[in-house]
């Protein structure tokens, strides 16, 4: 099966990497930010590639998990792991009453009402001073530790968040080969034909918006951990633009391509350096062109580039043999 | 305690006038083309910043630098339209917001390249006496921003309801292959109605600065706020759109005076969102069945 | 034996009558064919069965099931099936994945079990593929199977709404209007479809314009015109129906003398 292939494949990358380069800093340092941007697209691709409902708020989910395990841990002295399960639970008490309401809303109107949500958090966050620290923010975040293992230094961290996105990645792509995986896509394909076929759309579109809205919490927790400091800055619209752009960068129905898209656009900026004044312009860029020319992602463009070479060179090959005797008997 | 309350609705309707302007153009755009331009508010800040700087140091005088920028405004939006949108029609509703997305983080870069993250003022354009309305004071430029946002309105509404060019655009909205089909320039069209709003936009910039100042992501805020008038007041409806402004603005403001004003951004969405859950038609839109 | 029984139906759309204080009932394995104008309001009737509409007044009885005030997907779950009018493909999946949907309702994998793979998942994965190869097989798309939906021509994709309904294993099936846009070699694959699935023992309730395709494959006829019944019965006694006749044609035909 192709999507096992893959995933051994990353795999494999994930774990030779840092044995390959283990002071390198665009592995520990730059690599495990792109490894948490993976697992944000990763879920995100699972609720607009797959399930076809756009969110421009998803960064508040993100949030929510960074800022609950922040507070628990920093001002009621709580451990690191109990802290995660609470902003998991909030997360999906949350997304799940708001899932409905959103959720009965298509298009344009549903980009806003996520917006709006995200929005909404994000200046909570910042209001919310006695509990968040403002825009200040709330730093002193104590670290993860695992039975004494501490991860207090950037390749345990690697270890801790790409062990994360791997798992993250399997879980979607059992989905997504799966019953529910169809169930999704045929909610986006056709909403009435798959209330037809007897899935419960509204639950489906429930669940995915539910999961997703999770996962961007356990990475915004392990987020707060691993920078030891939070502040709204980071879970801001823009943000969530960002994410929505590195899955529309990778192929929108693609788990492989959100990590692609999430690896791109964490490098691209580390790249752009030089050109930090221009790195907005391109960035808007970069969105509007591929969206005019690209817009079933880089993933699926290069694919079928790769498909029509090899064809190219196949069909080639085959006119440049010489003729069989194709003419037999008259 | 009257005055008070009083002061915040002069503010609100300032604000709201701003929002009526931003909101009617998105109401225009989505009114020809069906697409929403998530770069409505970047229309706004160039207009401003395009003013301020045409004007700055030995440049030209006030009213020219606004005509100037204007006009520049006017030809991003017809260039958007023609090279962003344009190319990209047929394609999904999603395709097409991160598109105008696009458009507007790429139009706030070019202004973060131009001018800096610094703030800037405008000059107001008579003077900044005080004018008292009971215990409650309004500055000129208020009066200057309300009267323009009025004088734009109405000439918008005299636009779509009584010119050829106008009711053409309208067509194209309701049907387009029709409209081709009697004749009408649908790209011309969808370029005026950009351009349209990007000089309601413009305008709409020039007018507040003086009173808000502004910078290069002045527009991001100001835009996502008239999306939320022009939804709240009934997406696709012109007036609903100025009405939906208005009243977000008074709202704002009411809020931010009599409650908090941290929370005074927040409150534009949460009614956002309440308009979303029960009747996304908004206030003045109708209720619509799908035909299946 | 009655499958389905209708009874009072009534629905307006603002002041438009779609219809009007409709009754009929389908005997089970037959084919069950309801012709009418355009406008006529077939259409609404289907999706009112199918849970789709909510009715004004009236109710619908499938078995022993009350189908008014039930969801799309709880009318599925009784054993009723549909294809649409307009196309409803799942362009963004290969065919045998669109088939595989329709054996969603024979599968029980909630998200969590397929999540995590849990052993059963694997197994009904197994059984998905065999029930939706067999579905293709019995309309003919065999050929079809590696392709993905969104390349096939129209013919191709009626049939294919239906293999996909067929995967279900459905009591009812409804069809609306499958002939639409086919040719004549389409039309007479058509009838052999429709004639196989009711031998297998599934009642159809069909909605068409091609008469010729009715008059052939129907065991009963079902007339509306205006939203309400003008005429139900055998295909010869609708073919006679003086009433029917005036419907189609208007008004009393003159001959020359």
């Amino acid at each position: 099966m192709s999507h096992h292939r893959g995933f051994y494949l990353l795999t494999f990358v994930a774990v030779v990497l840092p044995l390959a380069f283990p002071d390198n800093y665009f592995v520990t340092v730059v690599g495990v930010t792109a490894a948490l941007h993976a697992i944000l697209a990763v879920s995100l691709n699972l609720l607009m590639g797959y399930a076809g409902q756009i969110s421009l708020g998803h960064a508040g989910f993100f949030g929510i998990g960074a800022y609950v395990s922040a507070i628990l841990t920093t001002r009621y002295g709580w451990n690191p792991w109990p802290a995660i399960i609470a902003g998991l639970g909030l997360t999906c008490v949350i997304a799940f009453t708001l899932a409905r309401p959103i959720l009965r809303l298509k298009g344009h109107y549903l980009a806003m009402a996520t917006l709006g949500l995200g929005i909404i958090i994000n200046i909570v966050l910042v209001q919310a001073g006695d509990f968040t620290g403002g825009p200040d923010g709330l730093g002193e975040i104590p670290t993860l530790s695992l039975f004494g293992w501490q991860v207090d230094s950037d390749l345990r961290w690697y270890i801790v968040i790409v062990s994360v996105l791997l798992l993250v990645v399997w879980l979607a792509l059992n989905i997504i080969n799966s019953r529910s995986g169809r169930a999704l896509r045929a909610l986006h394909g056709s909403e009435v034909a798959a209330e037809m076929m007897g899935i419960n759309t509204t639950a489906t579109k429930t669940g995915v918006f539910v999961l997703a809205a999770m996962i961007a919490s356990m990475a915004g927790s392990l987020f707060a951990y691993q920078q030891a400091f939070v502040s709204p800055d980071s879970f801001s619209f823009f943000f969530s633009i960002e994410l929505v752009t590195m899955v529309v960068l990778g192929g929108m129905a693609s788990t492989y391509g959100a990590i692609m898209g999430a690896i791109i656009l964490t490098f691209l900026p580390e790249f752009l350096v030089v050109f930090e004044d221009f790195e907005v312009m391109i960035f808007g860029a970069i969105l509007m062109l591929m969206m005019i020319f690209l817009p079933q992602g880089l993933f699926v463009g290069l694919r079928n580039l790769l498909r029509r070479i090899v064809a190219g060179r196949r069909s080639a090959a085959e006119a440049a043999e010489p003729e069989e005797s194709g003419r037999d008997a008259a | 305690m009257f005055d008070q309350i009083l002061q915040f609705v002069l503010t609100g309707i300032t604000v709201g006038a701003t929002y009526a302007l931003v909101a009617l153009g998105f109401a225009i755009i989505y009114n020809a083309s069906d697409a929403v331009n998530f770069s409505q508010g970047e229309f706004v800040m160039l207009g401003a910043m395009g003013t301020i700087a045409f004007s700055a140091g030995n440049g030209l005088p006030l009213w020219l630098a606004a005509v100037c920028a204007v006009l520049v405004v006017i030809c991003v939006g017809m260039m958007l339209q023609r090279f962003a949108i344009a190319p990209a029609r047929g394609a999904s509703v999603v395709t097409t917001i991160i598109i105008t997305i696009g458009a507007s983080i790429f139009l706030r870069g070019v202004a973060l390249l131009l001018w800096g993250k610094d703030i800037f003022g405008m000059p107001h354009f008579s003077g900044e006496q005080p004018i008292k309305i009971g215990e409650a004071t309004l500055l000129p430029q208020n009066l200057w921003v309300m009267g323009g946002a009025a004088v734009l309105v109405l000439g918008v509404h005299y636009f779509f309801n009584h010119t050829t060019n106008g009711k053409a655009i309208l067509a194209c909205s309701y049907n387009r292959t029709a409209a081709h089909l009697v004749g009408i320039n649908v790209s011309m069209m969808m370029l005026i109605a950009y351009g349209l709003s990007a000089l309601l936009g413009s305008l709409a910039g020039i007018l507040v600065a003086p009173i808000t100042f502004t910078s290069y992501d002045a527009g991001v805020m100001l835009g996502l706020k008239g999306f939320s008038a022009a939804i709240l007041g009934g997406f696709g409806n012109p007036m609903g759109a100025v009405a939906g402004g208005l009243l977000l603005g008074l709202i704002e403001s009411l809020t931010a005076g009599l409650i908090s004003s941290g929370y005074k951004d927040a409150i534009g969405f949460i009614i956002l969102l309440l308009v979303l859950f029960f009747k996304p038609s908004g206030i003045f839109g109708k209720a619509s069945a799908e035909r299946v | 034996m009655t499958l389905l029984k209708v009874s009072g139906l009534s629905k307006s759309f603002g002041g438009v009558t779609a219809i009007s204080d409709l009754d009929f009932e389908v005997p089970r394995d037959q084919v069950y064919s309801v012709i009418g104008p355009n406008g006529a309001g077939k259409t609404t009737l289907f999706n009112m069965l199918s849970g789709i509409y909510r009715p004004d007044e009236g109710k619908i009885r499938f078995l022993d099931n009350e189908i008014v005030g039930r969801q799309p997907h709880k009318v599925a779950e009784l054993g009723v099936s549909r294809t649409f009018q307009n196309l409803q493909m799942f362009f963004n999946m290969s065919v045998l994945d669109n088939v595989k949907v329709g054996c969603h309702l024979r599968t029980k994998s909630r998200l969590w079990n397929t999540a995590l793979r849990l052993p059963g998942t694997r197994r009904e994965e197994r059984q998905a593929e065999l029930w939706a190869r067999e579905s293709l097989h019995f309309c003919d798309l065999e050929q079809y199977l590696q392709r993905d939906a969104g390349a096939l021509p129209y013919g191709v994709l009626k049939r294919l709404e239906i293999a996909r309904a067929l995967a279900a294993a459905p009591q009812l099936l409804l069809m609306d209007e499958p002939a639409a846009g086919l040719n004549d070699t389409e039309t007479k694959q058509m009838r052999r479809l429709i004639r196989r699935i009711s031998e297998a023992g599934i009642t159809v309730l069909l909605v068409e314009h091609n008469m010729g395709l009715v008059m052939e494959v129907s065991d009963r006829i079902l007339v509306i015109d205006y939203g309400s019944r003008l005429a139900e019965g055998s295909p010869a006694e609708i073919q006679n129906n003086p009433r029917v006749i005036e419907a189609y044609l208007g008004g009393e035909v003159e001959y020359a003398v």
